[in-house]
């Protein structure tokens, strides 16, 4: 990647650009950022590999990025999307755990790792967490659905507070 | 008095596309889309469709639910599952309009509709390809939860197995739905079991609910020529190959619910026609009319 002169750098501007559902994580923490090229005078392509299928926030993501980039100089802004493969928690970076939980959301653990059929659950998913909060291990599940489509909604028992847990995928 | 509005400019000064909003992405921006090496785009084009329109149709049916459900994290879960499937039909949807772009009605000239809405909004009922198992009435919850857990259990069978597909953009798309249609089968067996096992009248709705639902099932399992094609190429499932696994599937969660496997008749098609080849219910009419009415009385609309 070259970058010209009288251009910031379009890697540096592009990942500090925060998720809109999730602000004290960048896209680059995320792990939706894939890539940033220069191809040309102004011309910046911007690859991103979107989280779930119907996730709203896609459509501001790509908004925040070329406002940010054209913002900072690039005239041409392209952002591309790779579908394959497809986003796992397990991209989200360590800065990026550690933004969560300072947060009060409470990060993924390892993504499930499938080879052949899925096996059928009927038990509510097991997760070893702790509460982002007061780090008790004492806690509960309240739905595995939660204010946006990444997370669930939990309680921990020690503290009483509510908190929010990234789902793996 | 001064005129300003902070609404101009918004639209680049042209006022008649006005709709509801502006926001509009291409989902496949970027993304090769070229058809693989001896498929016709035509028959790939009729294949996204049928799995677009499956989960489009499923989709807006469990968005019914929305401010409705037994209770607030329901109503979430369902919504969330409702967000997961409009956004597999939206991607299958522009992977059909990319494939043959002949299958997207054709909108007023300057229209600013992308392709996947016009096929979501414009088309009529013949051209929908969508099994009649999604179309039916919402019921009661528990006609919601047997449907979710038969469509979204033959679903993940089949995206499983499309992952591999030999075209690329239909394999990403299924291999991220796999990830998705996991917690819904799931999320939909967990309330089958509690359903059944619950209160006698919970039982009672189940077992009635089932009864409505199980007519129609046979029709995920007949493959259509356009499946039969694509499948010899590699590009398709054939549902033939997934009944198995589901039937499974389903027996079990029965009989954790300690339900039997109702013996219906199958809901019959029309000369051999079914959902695939754009035969429907009446159902499928009334759901399109809610989900189109807005966007054809603007075809010109932003949104």
């Amino acid at each position: 990647m070259t970058v010209r002169t009288g251009y910031a750098d379009p890697r540096a501007v592009a990942a500090q650009v925060t998720d809109p559902e999730m602000p004290m994580l960048t896209l680059a923490d995320l792990g939706v950022l894939r890539d940033v090229e220069v191809e040309g005078p102004g011309h910046v392509v911007v690859t991103i590999t979107p989280t779930y299928s119907g996730c709203p926030a896609m459509a501001t993501m790509r908004d925040d990025l070329v406002h940010a980039l054209t913002d900072a100089g690039w005239s041409d802004v392209e952002v591309r999307v790779r579908l394959h493969p497809a986003w796992s928690t397990d991209w989200i970076s360590d800065e990026g755990r550690r933004a969560l939980r300072e947060h009060g959301i409470s990060p993924p653990g390892a993504a499930p790792r499938r080879d052949g059929p899925v096996p059928l659950n009927l038990m509510p998913t097991r997760r070893a967490l702790t509460c982002p909060r007061c780090a008790s291990p004492a806690v509960e599940v309240v739905s595995e659905f939660g204010p946006t489509a990444c997370k669930a909604s939990y309680r921990c028992t020690a503290c009483l507070e509510p908190f929010e847990h990234v789902k793996e995928i | 008095m001064n005129d300003d509005s902070v609404y101009d400019g918004l639209l680049g000064g042209d006022d008649s596309q006005w709709a509801f909003g502006t926001d509009f992405e291409d989902p496949l921006a970027g993304v090769d889309t070229t058809l693989p090496e001896g498929v016709d785009g035509a028959a790939l084009a009729a294949y996204c469709l049928m799995l677009g329109d499956d989960a489009l149709v499923l989709s807006h049916r469990l968005s019914e639910w929305c401010s409705n459900a037994p209770d607030l994290e329901e109503d979430i879960a369902l919504a969330n599952v409702a967000l997961d499937l409009l956004g597999q039909a939206r991607l299958l949807l522009a992977r059909a309009a990319a494939a043959d772009p002949s299958v997207v009605p054709v909108l007023p000239e300057g229209s600013p509709v992308p392709p996947e809405d016009a096929l979501a909004f414009f088309r009529d009922q013949d051209a929908f390809r969508n099994v009649r198992l999604v179309e039916g009435d919402r019921g009661d919850f528990a006609v919601t939860t047997v449907r979710l857990l038969v469509a979204s259990t033959w679903r993940l069978a089949l995206m499983q197995r499309l992952a591999t597909s030999r075209d690329a953009v239909l394999s990403a798309i299924a291999a991220k739905a796999v990830k998705e249609l996991a917690y819904h089968r799931d999320h939909a067996a967990r309330w089958v079991v509690t359903l059944g096992s619950g209160t006698e009248e919970s039982r009672r709705r189940t077992e009635a609910a089932l009864a409505t639902v199980w007519p129609l099932r046979w029709e995920l399992d007949r493959t259509h020529e356009v499946e039969r094609t694509l499948a010899a190429d590699g590009v398709a499932v054939d549902p033939a190959d997934v009944a198995a696994e589901v039937d499974v599937l389903l027996d079990q969660v029965l009989a954790a619910a300690g339900l039997e496997v109702p013996e219906v008749k199958r809901t019959g098609g029309l000369g051999g026609r079914t959902g695939r080849d754009g035969v429907h219910t009446e159902a499928l009419g009334k759901v399109l009319a809610e989900m189109q009415s807005v966007a054809r009385a603007h075809p010109a609309g932003r949104w």
